[in-house]
């Protein structure tokens, strides 16, 4: 693998990510309304000292001027809600959260998706086969706003074998990163059908087959590898999907992660929340994807990147 | 031993998470929910803990409860109660107030509240460089506008002083009948200087928090969890009978339900809109609602055609079915709102003017106005819309009165929606015909619905303007005398229900959930709760 492909990622990435970051200023701060209009009015006077007090009254390209010298040293500036934090801080606090909920839902993701591909792929066109991916199907159709509080519903409520929301212990966590995961492991199951029927017919498993081996042992040993080629290139967007896309299951289970302050900020015109998180999320959907290509060159000789 | 078992178990890869799971399960059954602590549905996210820069309902819940001003409320009538002031006296004019500071008033780390901590934290309050959002709440006292407004640079001309450590006293811009009221207002409790000046913004961090309330903060996780525990130096500490408060930070009232369901929370927030009849129906003794010190309207802009037509205003008025409304749209025990001002505020029943009910004759009345208006059965009148902040509760009501008017005037109002700020930016810049709104008091008093539509008034938001009301709300504040005041605050509501730069539709409800296992907690307009009087059978 060219080390200089890699070199040429990386650094495309940087005008792109300037590119985000000028966007995303400028989008924010030209939504109407601003992070201190409240339903009580607050008076002319009182509005004009919070706009000096967090330099709002400067001019835009000032403040962008501002926003970029600080985020070459990594300060992504107060918040204008939460005023005794900084979005740093923020961030901290709650994006290992959101990264323990994203592994967690992978995990579950994984195990759930590669069982049932494997074991539709294994006795393809059976009982085996149906049951799984009928299932994978609802899991794909089903969206977490729905799946979220019906399993609340159900062990939360019915048989009160797991708390309803929050995010403590052990078993606050179950729901809500099964919830999140459930239509990752749909994805992966099909994926995973998908990619060993396909190698079942190539000729080195003919081979391996009239050479009188299992055929458990083919799955296992012979076909895995390179059909799991696709699940692997998904597993990228997949994580950065989980970790960017929990607002729901967040919101859902009132888990302190970084969705839910994506939302709010924009709603409550935070500007520098905003602007962090998204900074946050473009970087982590960068990285997931180039990991995965790193990978993908490991495990399939044929990849070559020039 | 479980543990070994658990190994051989997970060993078995599949049924790893399944046995993580049940093994939790033991764990969280094992849990049993300690006595004496409070669990709170709290709505949003507090911004902050600093009494000088929030303005929320949430963030009154947690202040109230760390810090203590000069009084307290009774927690069923609402009177003023000592606090960190031990008495007080009034001048004759009602403009000098004298508090005695209690010599047992303490904060956290042990130092005695003084009367300076009072003269600190106001002046800060009115500061321009605090930038307190509720610095109007300062205004009352002598200077107080001048200050924020930069016109006095001096501080120290604010009109409250220390005549000893003891002994606060405090001049008022004008004689305010309900001023003991507004002390509770977590705008004008005192706050550490020391603390303050030595952490600045981070001082209302748990390990930097220097407060005087009955309790004190333990831990603060952003849309986690807020805990408070009791504090043991607070003067009045042998009444406070809870251990422990958590103010949970659920924004989802659905979420909140369940947890509710769940035995996770004692008090929620809300209740879900669909999930109001059920509770009403079957469980009573959870199930709480009463009335609100506030009041859902309509704002008309009189500056744009028709609406700038007092006689079309007063046909839209008179046409919709309030009591419809209340029984079959929004359900929840509302009053059908026949005035701006909430019957009963601060010992003022309006005189209502408007029909509760649509009958034959206000409808042939609203027709005969939209006719001399120039718009017999509606005809030739420009389209009108009417503007809601996105919320399913907002657009069915809108719904409800889009039917009635076409209805009963014949007249087609279109709707449409924005997001929160999108719409308070449009209401600001009166880019709107009809406008969804609601008003909750800040305290107990009339003044607090009725000078909002004073010419030009930051919450006025419809352009009307109306000499004999600007003159009127000036001297009201300026009258002392009970009775006179209320001859003129009913004055003020016949202008305004003469001129109907508004459409009052309710008088809002506190709806919400209350396990009967807490005691000392009332049913009040202003959904006050001081925690101390509270406790858990």
């Amino acid at each position: 693998m060219g080390l200089g492909y890699l070199i040429k990622r990386v650094l495309t990435m940087v005008p792109v990510f300037f590119a985000v970051v000028t966007l995303v200023f400028f989008t924010i701060r030209f939504a109407p309304g601003g992070p201190f209009d409240e339903e009580r009015r607050v008076p002319p006077e009182i509005l004009e000292n919070l706009n000096k007090k967090y330099h709002l009254d400067e001019p835009l390209y000032q403040q962008y001027f501002r926003y970029l010298g600080a985020l070459a040293h990594f300060d992504l500036g107060p918040s204008f809600k939460h005023s005794n934090r900084t979005v740093n801080e923020i961030i901290a606090e709650a994006f290992p959260i959101s990264f323990e909920l994203g592994t967690y839902a992978l995990i579950w993701a994984l195990i759930i998706g590669l069982l049932a591909g494997g074991l539709a792929a294994y006795k393809p066109n059976s009982l085996f086969d149906y049951v799984p991916m009928s299932i994978s199907i609802a899991g794909i159709c089903l969206p977490t706003f729905v799946i979220g509080p019906l399993s609340i519903l159900l062990f939360g409520l019915w048989m009160e074998w797991l708390p309803v929301a929050g995010w403590d212990d052990w078993p606050s966590k179950v729901l809500p990163s099964l919830t999140l995961g459930f239509a990752y492991a749909a994805y992966v199951s099909r994926l995973t059908r998908g990619g060993l029927m396909e190698i079942r017919n190539q000729d080195f498993i003919r081979t391996a087959r009239a050479k009188g081996l299992k055929e458990s042992t083919i799955l296992i040993k012979h076909s895995l590898r390179g059909g799991l080629l696709p699940v692997v290139s998904y597993l990228g967007p997949a994580f950065a999907g989980l970790l960017s896309g929990a607002l729901v299951t967040e919101t859902i289970f009132n888990i302190p992660g970084l969705g839910r302050f994506f939302i709010q900020s924009a709603l409550n015109r935070d500007y520098t929340v905003v602007m962090g998180t998204a900074l946050l999320y473009f970087t982590l959907i960068f990285v997931c994807n180039f990991i995965v290509d790193v990978l993908y060159v490991v495990l399939d000789p044929r990849v070559r990147y020039e | 031993m479980r543990t070994k078992g658990t190994f051989q178990f997970r060993s078995l890869f599949v049924a790893g998470p399944l046995v993580a799971l049940l093994f939790s399960l033991v764990s969280f059954s094992a849990q049993s929910p300690a006595p004496q602590v409070l669990n709170w549905g709290n709505g949003t996210e507090v911004q902050d803990l600093d009494p000088h820069i929030v303005s929320g309902v949430p963030e009154h819940h947690i202040i109230s409860e760390l810090f203590e001003g000069l009084v307290t409320v009774h927690p069923q009538t609402l009177e003023p109660l000592p606090a960190q002031a031990e008495s007080w006296t009034i001048s004759k004019d009602g403009k000098i107030y004298t508090f005695k500071i209690r010599k047992d008033a303490k904060w956290t780390n042990g130092e005695n509240v003084t009367a300076n901590d009072f003269v600190y934290s106001w002046q800060r309050l009115v500061d321009p460089k605090t930038a307190a959002k509720y610095a109007y709440q300062g205004y009352y006292i002598k200077n107080g506008e001048a200050i924020n407004k930069g016109k006095i640079k001096d501080l120290k001309q604010l009109g409250v002083k220390a005549v000893d450590a003891h002994t606060l006293q405090v001049e008022l811009e004008a004689p305010a009948p309900f001023f003991l009221g507004v002390l509770y207002h977590y705008s004008l409790y005192p706050v550490h200087q020391k603390t303050v000046e030595k952490f600045g913004q981070r001082w209302t961090r748990p390990e930097n928090i220097v407060s005087n309330g009955p309790f004190k903060l333990e831990s603060w996780q952003l849309n986690k969890v807020l805990t408070v525990v009791k504090n043991p130096v607070y003067w009045d500490a042998a009444k406070v009978q809870l251990s422990k408060v958590n103010y949970w930070p659920v924004e989802k009232s659905d979420t909140e339900e369940k947890m509710f369901r769940a035995g996770e929370l004692h008090v929620t927030n809300e209740i879900p809109l669909p999930k109001i009849p059920y509770w009403q129906r079957s469980k009573k003794d959870v199930y709480q609602q009463h009335p609100y010190l506030g009041t859902y309207y309509y704002r008309l802009n009189v500056t744009k055609k028709p609406l700038n037509d007092k006689r079309v205003r007063r046909a839209l008025n008179l046409s919709i079915d309030r009591e419809d409304i209340v029984k079959h749209v929004t359900r929840a025990g509302q009053i059908p709102a026949l005035s701006f001002t909430p019957p009963g505020t601060g010992g003022f029943t309006p005189e209502g003017k408007l029909p509760p009910k649509v009958t034959p004759k206000t409808i042939a009345e609203a027709k005969k106005l939209l006719a001399e208006a120039g718009y017999p059965d509606g005809k030739g009148l420009p389209p009108i819309e009417i503007l809601y902040n996105t919320l399913e509760s907002h657009k069915t009501i809108a719904e409800a009165i889009q039917q009635m008017w076409k209805k009963n005037l014949g007249i087609e109002v279109k709707l449409f929606n924005q997001e929160w700020k999108v719409y308070l930016a449009t209401m600001q810049t009166l880019n709107y015909q009809i406008a969804r709104a609601g008003w909750i008091g800040d305290y107990n008093d009339p003044l607090t619905f009725l000078d909002m539509f004073i010419t030009n008034g930051g919450n006025n938001e419809t352009g009307f303007s109306n000499k004999e009301y600007d003159k009127l709300v000036r001297d009201v504040k300026h009258e002392t005398n009970q009775a006179k005041r209320l001859k003129m605050f009913q004055r003020l509501e016949d202008i305004l229900m003469d001129e109907l730069p508004i459409v009052p539709i309710y008088t809002y409800t506190r709806v919400y959930l209350k396990d009967p296992k807490v005691a000392g907690w009332y049913p009040n307009v202003m959904d006050y709760h001081p925690l101390k009087f509270v406790s858990l059978k």
